[in-house]
């Protein structure tokens, strides 16, 4: 799998508010079409641990931030449109 | 920066701004623990009005406050605001927190989000610095981003419940459209200025190419406040707002001091000169000297050592100087030694507001205890016309409550000295002193005439005096009047000195008369004695001839007895025969 890269994702939620959960949903979603196999995702709740949004600069939610592979991207949002969303991830249906 | 200036004290339930004049206007500050909405198009001073009532809540009130930036980066916001002199640097240690919350740019989007995390975040951070304060500069700038109005209402709903339930005292700003109708009509967060408990509209609007800001307290929940609209300037250290009345200023300190005027028979006219802290107001045509007249008032100041600002609209510092130079007053020297501080008001620019603002500063940084301002006739040039009234009106009141004495000097077109009474400048009855000067043209001269309109609370002359310039400076004398009429100049000169011949001759006259009256006496008197001589003559003759016929009487009465006596012989000898 060198060829295909993990991608390494955090996503920062708000307890369980129904766009966290719905981003949480999507995400796995996507990453179950998209990355079989080849991501992480860390999920942060912004309520339990406020300091690492006021550390991350997370003030929306939910974002989800990909650090890997380069470049990192935030995407905020339920993420409930995949399109645009697997654009900005460089997940295009080229690479698809 | 001195937050002393505002005089408004605390108010319980209420969070000062610092904000001279905003203080007044809200009667006390923002509502404490609630939560307040400024309303303002690009560049109308959102911002900075906010940043301000933050540095005065950490500074001075000792309550912490957090600066959450959504549009302009906090570096810029910090950077903009040093020219305040806030000591950005010094409070941010520990009692200013900025937190940058701009979206990024290549934020990408995609359904719905909230504002959880920066509350969450903000939830730590306040307890962290106990802060009590806080702004959310440009709060449209996310909610923007939100796609649906429903959506964009429950985030403010969030956000108002938020600082509600922690009990801070918030402001938020948004921007409005540009232009002013925009900024009132505002549909798109007109929820916000229904939830919120107080909120302020800010304009910044071009009237006649002159820049024009001002605020509006559109509501305040549970306060009274001044529903006018204000104007005001961002200054040298941050906001100040003009406010038209004061209810709440303080009761200028009114003494019994007169400062001369600078011309002595002025002061006589005037019962002893200006009152301390009045303000006198100095008319005239053009050329009729007002400026020399005010320049008297300052250069007077100087010598007592008095510092002193005057302000000319009219011409540049040096030309006044110069000018001035020729009819005896050495200014020079008082700016030197610095004790008069000369400002060309070409300089400054802006609104009347800005013009008025600018003094303040200037005579406070000074410290000036006289203040002259030649004339005031320019100022309705800038701005509108009730603002440039307003600003008379407030300038006059300022330096009442310093005790700072005002002299203003204003051009009357004498074509339009009917219409007068219509001008945009009545301050003529807010001074305390009205001192007009006019030409009196006869015989083909014009002669300045000079009279006291108007002196509350001084006995003055009614007489109109001639006013005199030359070398040696400024003098008033006593016009001519004779049969109902008022000569001046050489027609005054030509009169007295017909009199002064008239006077010469009828003392020859008189002297002449004397004279021959002595003579009179002097023969008189000589007739006198010689008749008095005469009369001692004539009793001493009466005397005599008393005397001689009282002898011979007496004579005769013993020549009589001797002959009898004789004769008796005789009768004896008849008898013996």
């Amino acid at each position: 799998m060198s060829r295909h890269p993990i991608f390494k994702f955090r996503l920062y939620i708000a307890d369980h508010a129904q766009n966290s959960a719905e981003a949480i949903a999507n995400l796995n979603a996507l990453c179950r079409a998209h990355l079989p196999d080849r991501h992480e995702i860390e999920i942060v709740d912004v309520l339990r641990e406020p300091k690492r949004a006021l550390v991350d600069g997370i003030f929306l939610t939910p974002t989800l931030v990909k650090f890997a592979p380069s470049p990192a991207r935030r995407i905020i949002g339920t993420l409930s449109q995949s399109q645009p969303v697997l654009l900005a991830l460089g997940l295009g249906p080229t690479t698809a | 920066m001195k937050f002393a200036q505002s005089p408004v004290s605390k108010v319980p339930g209420k969070a000062q701004t610092g904000i001279i004049g905003l203080d007044q206007i809200t009667r006390g500050g923002l509502p404490r623990g609630r939560t307040t909405l400024l309303v303002g198009g690009p560049g109308s001073g959102k911002t900075i009005l906010a940043l301000q009532f933050l540095v005065r809540g950490a500074r001075d009130g000792d309550e912490p406050g957090i600066f959450v930036a959504f549009e302009e980066a906090s570096k810029r916001i910090v950077a903009n605001a040093e020219g305040f002199g806030w000591q950005l640097a010094e409070l941010r240690r520990k009692k200013l927190f900025f937190l940058d919350a701009q979206p990024l740019p290549d934020l990408i989007q995609s359904g719905s989000f909230d504002l959880g995390g920066l509350l969450a975040a903000l939830e730590v951070k306040t307890g962290e610095m106990k802060a009590r304060r806080i702004v959310f500069d440009a709060l449209d700038v996310v909610l923007e981003l939100l796609p649906e109005p429903v959506q964009k209402r429950r985030e403010m709903y969030r956000l108002h419940e938020w600082l509600l339930a922690r009990g801070l005292t918030g402001v938020v700003t948004l921007r409005a459209g540009g232009d002013e109708a925009s900024a009132i009509g505002n549909q798109r967060f007109g929820f916000m200025q229904f939830m919120v408990d107080c909120a302020v509209i800010l304009n910044h609007s071009v009237v006649h190419g002159i820049s024009q800001r001002n605020l509006r307290v559109q509501k305040y929940r549970g306060s009274g406040f001044d529903e006018d609209e204000a104007p005001f300037v961002i200054g040298k250290s941050g906001l100040e707002v003009a406010v038209a009345r004061t209810p709440l200023r303080l009761d200028a300190t009114v003494t019994n001091e007169r400062i001369s005027s600078g011309v002595k028979r002025l002061d006589t006219m005037l019962g002893g000169g200006y009152y301390r802290g009045a303000s006198v107001l100095i008319t005239g045509s053009p050329g009729t000297a007002k400026t020399t007249l005010a320049a008297a008032f300052a250069e007077a100041a100087c010598r007592r050592g008095e510092r002193t600002l005057f302000v000319s609209f009219d011409s540049d510092c040096s030309e006044v100087i110069r000018n001035l130079a020729s009819v005896g007053m050495q200014l020079a020297r008082y700016v030197k030694n610095g004790s008069l501080r000369m400002i060309s008001a070409r300089t400054i620019t802006g609104s009347a507001e800005a013009y008025v603002v600018r003094i303040k500063t200037l005579a406070r940084e000074h410290g000036a205890r006289c203040l002259v301002i030649d004339p005031l006739s320019k100022w309705p040039k800038s701005g509108n016309d009730m603002t440039a009234q307003n600003v008379a009106e407030r300038l006059s009141d300022w330096s009442k409550a310093n005790g700072t004495t005002l002299v203003c000097t204003r051009l009357l077109e004498e074509m339009s000295s009917r219409s007068e009474d219509g001008s945009p400048l009545q301050i003529s009855s807010l001074v305390d002193t009205w001192i007009h000067l006019s030409y009196l043209v006869q015989a083909g001269e014009r002669n300045r005439g000079l009279s006291i309109i108007k002196s509350r609370g001084t006995a003055h002359s009614n007489q109109v005096r001639e006013l005199i310039l030359n070398n040696a400076g400024v003098t008033l004398t006593d016009t001519y009047t004779a049969a109902g009429e008022v000569l001046m100049g050489t027609l005054r000169w030509e009169k007295e000195s017909a009199e002064r011949v008239a006077n010469d001759a009828s003392d020859v006259a008189g002297k002449l008369k004397r004279v021959r009256l002595d003579a009179d006496e002097a023969e008189l008197e000589v007739r006198l004695k010689s008749l008095q001589t005469e009369l001692v003559a004539k009793q001493v003759e009466k005397a005599l001839l008393t005397r001689t016929t009282e002898s011979r009487e007496r004579e005769l009465s013993r020549g009589r007895t001797r002959m009898k006596e004789l004769r008796g012989a005789d009768a004896a000898i008849s008898r013996r025969k």
